[in-house]
């Protein structure tokens, strides 16, 4: 029975010493030059520290990167006018944010217009706690760490509500009133995306998610795995906000939408805690089906685990802008039915399918092929016919009853 | 097949990606001031005044006869006559303007001016870094303006070439007319024999 503890209590493994705990002996190190009693306090601040360290500088470089890997995509540079290749960029918005006048309207609900962009990024920093980083390397080890994730996850939507009342302004209204629905609509297929893996890893805790997915055994490498992979991404890239699902936001439609009241560092700090928001389920898709720090392949375990973590996170946020490079936005009705009518049922199949997978467990060959063909049947066979359900149908030939 | 067209999508941007790396075709910015691409033959923007030889006031094409004031339409030409005549490159004696100004924060850049010279001596010009911080240098006068032949030809070259062919051609004509006349024998036209 495991339980939130004191991280300096953790259990030593055979990895001690060497490069892939640098950062936990480090932090064992600074940790007891404090007096006992302050021990687990200081211990938490550094952690505390280093995941705002690390998550915001991410989120730095995440901007640049972005734009100019767009840029790329769209047959341009991206930003490279300020410093080497553009990459003090981020610097340069930093500044421009923080000069901004803040301008609040005049009618707006004041104390809710101000909290509605701290109430996106405190939960969002939070959901970084739970996160297996590398090998005993989560900042807290929660027996439910994956509720943990998701309520908190859940509760950064209410800024969005926040945002778009207060702001007195109708447009702002719409724009908040179509997020929410976005968000509520790709939750569901985001937890059912997640469940095969609570069932299959037997846990909610994060940490033995990981260790249920040995070098060579990712949660990837099955048909449930790969489908529910994909729908993961797919509920993930809506609940960010991120093109193609980026209706909310899109400055086409509807101006900045809940956003439009914002100005300086309010915006800021919600642009802030949208792409924390991204990273911080990225990390959870990365936990949850990509081994999270384990290595794809047992003879390539030499390689630290929280580099394994960095590099499957940062193809995943790759995989997120290229996306956003070539899709283009969905409409609220497309939107809604892609949630509804093809997601939710597929996630649903995807549990079907995950409990046979595990009832077939100790099949051994050629039991082994039969399991994925039958599985992947199912799957394939669903993908293709909830895929018609989603055409638009034709309109019938309109009969004209009085011109001839 | 549901996704079909996201994937094709997706290969499409990825070849972008990788391509933009070596590829021109996939990366066709130019960075501009660093970089320019050159002006196409026709294209043009403000008018100026074409030269011959190398003094400006003395091979000045423009005779000053105003068609180009008058047809212009925003009225940005503004032209003096000057009392001094000077031959043209026929040996003929013509006017020449004392004062030549286009305002060319008027200039609509339309060409009107080009079309109906008679004697091939305004023509469009290239230069676009025009900005200035001084509205009265937006005034350009008669020395601004004249730019020399050999200058018309870089910008300009089948115009050019073709403008300075028939003038060839007309110079060659009005030789050989003299040469006629001077060779005839005295009391032209020729008594009966």
């Amino acid at each position: 029975m495991r339980s939130a503890r004191n991280p300096l209590a953790r259990l030593s493994t055979e990895m001690d010493g060497s490069i892939d705990q640098i950062f936990v002996s480090t932090l064992h190190r600074i940790a007891s030059l404090a007096p006992p009693a302050a021990q687990p306090l200081v211990s938490m601040l550094l952690i505390i520290a280093g995941i705002m360290v690390v998550f915001g500088s991410c989120f730095a470089l995440t901007t640049i990167v972005e734009r100019k890997t767009l840029g790329r995509m769209q047959n341009r540079y991206g930003p490279n006018r300020v410093g080497p290749f553009g990459f003090f960029q981020p610097i340069a918005d930093g500044i421009k944010m923080l000069t901004k006048e803040d301008i609040v309207p005049f009618s707006a609900d004041k104390a809710l217009h101000f909290l509605a962009p701290l109430v996106l990024t405190v939960p969002v920093w939070l959901a970084f706690a739970v996160l297996p980083v590398g090998r005993n390397m989560a900042a807290i080890d929660l027996d439910a760490g994956i509720l943990f994730f998701f309520a908190i996850g859940s509760a950064s939507e209410l800024s969005v509500f926040m945002a778009g009342w207060s702001s007195q302004n109708k447009y702002s209204l719409i724009g908040a009133m179509r997020a929410i629905a976005q968000m509520i609509s790709y939750e569901v297929p985001l937890l059912l995306a997640a469940m095969p893996v609570l069932m299959l890893s037997g846990s909610l805790s994060l940490a033995d998610i990981v260790q249920a997915q040995p070098p060579g055994h990712w949660f990837l490498f099955t048909p449930w795995g790969l489908a529910g992979f994909g729908m993961f991404l797919i509920a993930a890239t809506a609940e960010s906000n991120r093109s193609p699902f980026d209706l909310p936001e899109g400055e086409s439609e509807i101006i900045a939408g809940y956003l439009t009241e914002y100005s300086g560092f309010k915006y800021a700090l919600f642009f802030l805690g949208e792409y924390l928001g991204l990273f911080a389920v990225t990390g959870l898709a990365v936990t949850l089906y990509l081994g999270g720090w384990q290595a794809p392949v047992s003879f390539l375990q030499w390689f630290p685990s929280w580099a394994w973590f960095a590099l499957k996170f940062a193809a995943l946020i790759l995989l997120f802008i290229w996306a956003r490079a070539t899709l283009p936005r969905l409409r609220l009705d497309q939107l809604l039915n892609f949630a509804w009518k093809f997601l939710v049922p597929l996630a649903l199949l995807n549990l079907l399918v995950a409990g046979i997978w595990w009832w077939t467990g100790r099949a051994q060959f050629p039991g082994l092929l039969i399991r994925w063909l039958v599985c992947s049947a199912i799957l394939a066979a669903a993908y293709i016919l909830l895929g018609r359900g989603l055409k638009d149908h034709k309109l019938p030939p309109h009969r004209y009853h009085y011109a001839v | 097949m549901l996704g079909r067209a996201i994937i094709q999508g997706f290969i499409e941007t990825g070849r972008n990606f990788v391509g933009s790396y070596y590829d021109p075709e996939r990366l066709t910015t130019v960075q501009y001031p660093e970089q320019t691409l050159p002006p196409d033959e026709h294209a043009r923007t403000i008018p100026f005044l074409v030269y011959d030889g190398d003094d400006p006031s003395q091979g000045l094409r423009c005779t000053a006869c105003t068609i180009c004031e008058l047809e212009c339409p925003p009225q940005c030409i503004s032209i003096v006559k000057d009392t001094v005549k000077k031959p043209d490159y026929l040996g003929k004696m013509q006017l020449q303007p004392k004062v030549f100004d286009i305002d060319i924060s008027v200039c609509m850049d339309c060409g009107i001016c080009a079309e109906v010279c008679p004697f091939d001596s305004i023509k469009m010009d290239q230069v676009f870094a025009l900005s200035t911080g001084d509205r009265q240098a937006l005034l350009l006068h008669k020395e601004q303006l004249a730019k020399s032949n050999l200058y018309f030809r870089q910008i300009h070259p089948g115009e050019a070439a073709a403008i300075d062919a028939a003038r060839a051609e007309q110079k060659r004509k009005a030789e050989a007319k003299k040469a006629a006349i001077a060779s005839a024998p005295s009391g032209f036209p020729s008594p009966l024999p």
